[in-house]
């Protein structure tokens, strides 16, 4: 089928282009040159802002905590729910909606390709499973390697190349796409009650610092030459003072950097960004991250943007989420997955009466506004940690426009408002910048070549937003643009129209993106290696691939490692 | 314009029926055939209210009073949201009666369903028959207990009533099941005949009045004094000796609960830590 998409405000930051008229042509799900205007259907984009689709780098969307999650909170479920129509499966939940629903929620904001962080690699069937059924999107997962303990051995013996042998095959075996290190060495710690309060604190039986974890599989990262970098959950997260943690987690990675290229992204930032020794002067390390961040180019960040709104935390960080359930007195689930990481989840509300809340929502712009290169820092809510994802379109409203800031400035706390930054800031993003924090800038860190652009050969995924840049005054109109970017005018996935207006047209089922990592000397399952199954974990090796034939739609990444 | 609508259930319904649109709000500015075609959900088949209902208009009056004749266990959510006007129903009532109403008043000369007042902000509830478990209590899982208003069930409630209260009062002139109270903040409720037990479990705040049998007290309840009244509404004193505890101390709870010490003679033996 062909398509042309007519007379567009182009944002394509890959390419350069900067709110240009041009047409979009596209065959057979690829954007081509141009396409015969008389056969093919056109879309009239006139007065509106064309984008590619929306990429998100981090969203828990799929795998057992987020089920769990589920599980967890019936009453996320009954006020929100979508009832089937004849193109789409019916649906519910608010912070943590079910697998169809959440991929149509992002269809009608105009994404089309979404990363799920965190899976632990003996859930791998179960995440895949739930990716499966997660429709409109193509979608990768991150295995969580940080503490897997083959990992921590090999780095207490030094082996890089043992490790990254190993990094490799469970990367094959997870269908996995990056290696995500959350709380490195607290989770090990976390198993005997313990966690790590610095990246040069021991973890125990193993005897390595979170430092030496964070440096090797960085290094593992290099000689696999895989897309992404390492995907970092920092230490002490969510406590007072860390971001000195931060900064130390980003320097010890300096010198790994070469070309300018990132090799560290520090994830939701906003929950490492806290100064102050305690809740009460709490305070934002924004200012101190984003100086780093401007004058440093191997780290990329995301915001973790907090939403004022009831949601459900879930990550892989257990001791956090203990102290997160010792605050909230909530009911909660905490969870060791045998020898690779643990997890925990606490239903949470952020309220804008509350100071250390109100000062995370501004820590969160703060960073976006700050760093001055948007390529360094990209929009996310870490989805449903700080806010569930359907609220992209509220922080593009305050990206872009300062009264949008000032109008939410004047609910929150009165001392959060008088410490936060925001009212100092002028800046205001355009469109252009949007484009590269919402898609461009992810898919360039995520090293997708074929997404987040619109040139030729690239994936055909594209949004249209019906906003026009010439006669809308953005600073001014913010409500408009949450309008607009609430409900993309149209969705177009690999070719087809999916969404319009808000309304989804066809059901697609979105690939599994999967990295084929191809190792000179790949690890050989011996005896020895099946023993150790016997002795770590619950499953025998048997039952522990996920093979090809399990994804529904694989799309295979080969990669050419240097080990 | 306000009036007085009859409904008539034109068979025995099978299925369950959400219709959160039988509310005085909703019959407010309407006249009677545009409330026989609003909509109402038959297990999964929508459906006009004049298919399952025969709608009568009876006579013009100050306020919107729905009456509803028959019974209709089936139905759901009836009087959901409602902010004034009242509703009668002579028969069986189903779930989530006046779930989260804001006002008026609502009267079942029947039994009533699972989390009748469910979330309930203000208003009355009044059920004549008996009600089943949840009564006033949020939806599972959720912890926005009743914030307001009264509930009387002259009859039996099941358990879990007044679970997470924060405000309001439940009047229980029957018997009551388990966990009456449980993790209530604030309010009271008032059970005028026996209780099956574990009375204001994890409670931190509020009152539980207990007029009849009570086997036994949590363990982390502890004994306060014996009290010869205590006060349940304006112009209402129950008329004591009550052992007074409180509790529960797993949640640092200080909540407040009464048994009548005349017929709980089981519970002499609290007396020494006096």
């Amino acid at each position: 089928m062909e398509l042309l998409v007519k007379n567009g405000f182009v944002y394509d930051p890959i390419n350069d282009v900067n709110g240009e008229k041009m047409d979009i042509a596209i065959r057979d799900g690829k954007i081509v040159e141009k396409v015969n205007e008389n056969s093919a259907r056109i879309i009239d984009a006139s007065g509106m802002v064309v984008m590619p689709g929306g990429v998100d780098i981090h969203c828990h969307i799929a795998g057992s905590e987020v089920n769990t999650g589920r599980l967890l909170r019936p009453e996320d479920h009954f006020r929100d729910f979508e009832r089937k129509t004849s193109k789409t499966r019916s649906g519910v939940g608010r912070s943590i909606p079910s697998t169809f629903t959440t991929g149509y929620r992002y269809a009608r904001m105009g994404y089309t390709t979404i990363m799920n962080p965190s899976m632990p690699p003996l859930e791998a069937k179960h995440t895949h499973e739930e990716l499966n059924d997660t429709p409109m999107l193509d979608k990768a997962t991150y295995p969580l390697l940080g503490d897997w303990w083959f990992v921590l051995e090999y780095l207490k013996a030094g082996k890089i190349e043992e490790c990254a042998r190993y990094v490799a095959w469970m990367m094959t075996t997870t269908k996995g796409y990056a290696i995500k290190i959350v709380n490195p060495g607290g989770l090990e710690a976390w198993g005997s009650g313990r966690n790590v309060s610095s990246i040069d604190d021991q973890v125990p039986y193993f005897g390595i610092t979170p430092r030496e974890i964070l440096r090797g599989l960085c290094k593992v990262n290099k000689l696999l030459n895989l897309p992404h970098t390492i995907h970092v959950h920092t230490n002490n997260l969510g406590k007072p003072g860390n971001y000195l943690t931060a900064l130390d987690t980003m320097k010890c990675v300096e010198d790994l950097a070469s070309e300018d290229k990132p090799v560290i992204h520090i994830t939701h930032c906003q929950f490492s960004a806290f100064k102050g020794s305690d809740w009460r002067t709490l305070r934002s390390g924004a200012e101190e991250i984003a100086k780093y961040v401007n004058n440093h180019s191997h780290v990329t960040l995301d915001m973790g943007q907090v939403i004022f709104t009831d949601t459900t935390t879930m990550t892989a960080d257990g001791p956090f989420q203990y102290t997160l359930y010792q605050l909230t007195g909530n009911k909660w689930v905490n969870h060791d997955v045998e020898t690779e990481t643990s997890s925990g989840i606490v239903p949470f509300r952020y309220r804008r009466k509350s100071y250390v809340h109100a000062i995370q929502w501004s820590i969160g712009l703060e960073l976006a506004l700050l760093i001055k290169d948007p390529w360094k820092i990209f929009m996310t809510t870490d989805h449903p940690n700080a806010g569930p994802f359907t609220f992209y379109p509220r922080i593009i409203a305050w990206l872009m426009s300062r009264k949008a800031r000032e109008a939410t400035l004047k609910k929150i706390n009165p001392r959060a408002r008088s410490r936060s930054l925001l009212p100092s800031i002028d800046r205001e993003l355009g469109f252009y910048e949007i484009a590269v924090v919402t898609r461009a800038g992810q898919a360039k860190a995520l090293g997708l070549r074929n997404k987040g652009h619109l040139g030729v050969g690239a994936d055909a995924d594209v949004a249209i937003y019906d906003v026009n840049p010439e006669t809308t005054d953005l600073s001014k109109k913010y409500k408009t643009l949450r309008r607009a970017f609430k409900s993309a005018a149209y969705t177009i996935k690999h070719g087809k129209i999916v969404a319009k207006n808000g309304e989804i047209l066809k059901h697609v089922e979105g690939a599994t993106m999967w990295l084929d990592v191809q190792v000179s000397d790949p690890v050989e399952i011996t005896e020895e290696m099946k023993k150790r199954f016997r002795e770590y974990w619950t499953v025998e090796y048997e039952n522990y691939p996920v093979t090809e034939n399990y994804l529904e739609v694989s799309h295979p990444i080969t990669i050419k490692a240097d080990v | 314009m306000s009036k007085m609508i009859n409904l008539y259930p034109v068979r025995k319904f099978r299925f369950p029926i959400i219709a959160e649109c039988i509310s005085p709000d909703i019959f407010q500015d309407k006249t009677c055939k545009e409330i026989e075609k609003l909509e109402i959900w038959e297990g999964n088949k929508q459906r006009r209210l004049e298919e399952l209902f025969k709608v009568e208009e009876s006579r013009k009056d100050q306020e919107t009073i729905i009456t509803v004749y028959g019974d209709v266990s089936k139905v759901r959510r009836i009087g959901a949201y409602m902010t004034r006007g009242e509703i009668t129903i002579n028969g069986d009532v189903g779930m989530h009666l006046g779930e989260e109403m804001e006002g008026g008043k609502i009267t079942v000369h029947g039994n009533a369903g699972g989390w009748a007042g469910s979330t309930m902000k203000n208003g009355t509830i009044e059920i004549h028959g008996n009600a089943s478990h949840y009564l006033g209590a949020p939806y599972r899982g959720s912890t926005r207990g009743m914030r307001g208003g009264n509930i009387i069930v002259y009859g039996n409630v099941g358990n879990e009533a007044g679970a997470y209260m924060r405000k309001g009062l439940i009047k229980i002139y029957g018997n009551a099941g388990q966990f009456t109270g449980l993790r209530m903040h604030n309010g009271t409720i008032y059970v005028q005949k026996d209780s099956e037990g574990r009375v204001g479990a994890c409670m931190t705040g509020g009152k539980i009045v207990v007029d009849g049998f009570l086997h036994s007290v949590l363990p982390t309840f502890t004994i306060e004094s014996v009290k010869k009244k205590t006060k349940i509404e304006e112009n209402n004193i129950a008329k004591g000796p009550f052992y007074l505890f409180l509790g529960d101390l797993t949640e640092n709870g200080k909540g407040k609960l009464y048994v009548l010490k005349k017929k709980n003679p089981q519970l002499s033996n609290y007396e020494k830590f006096l």
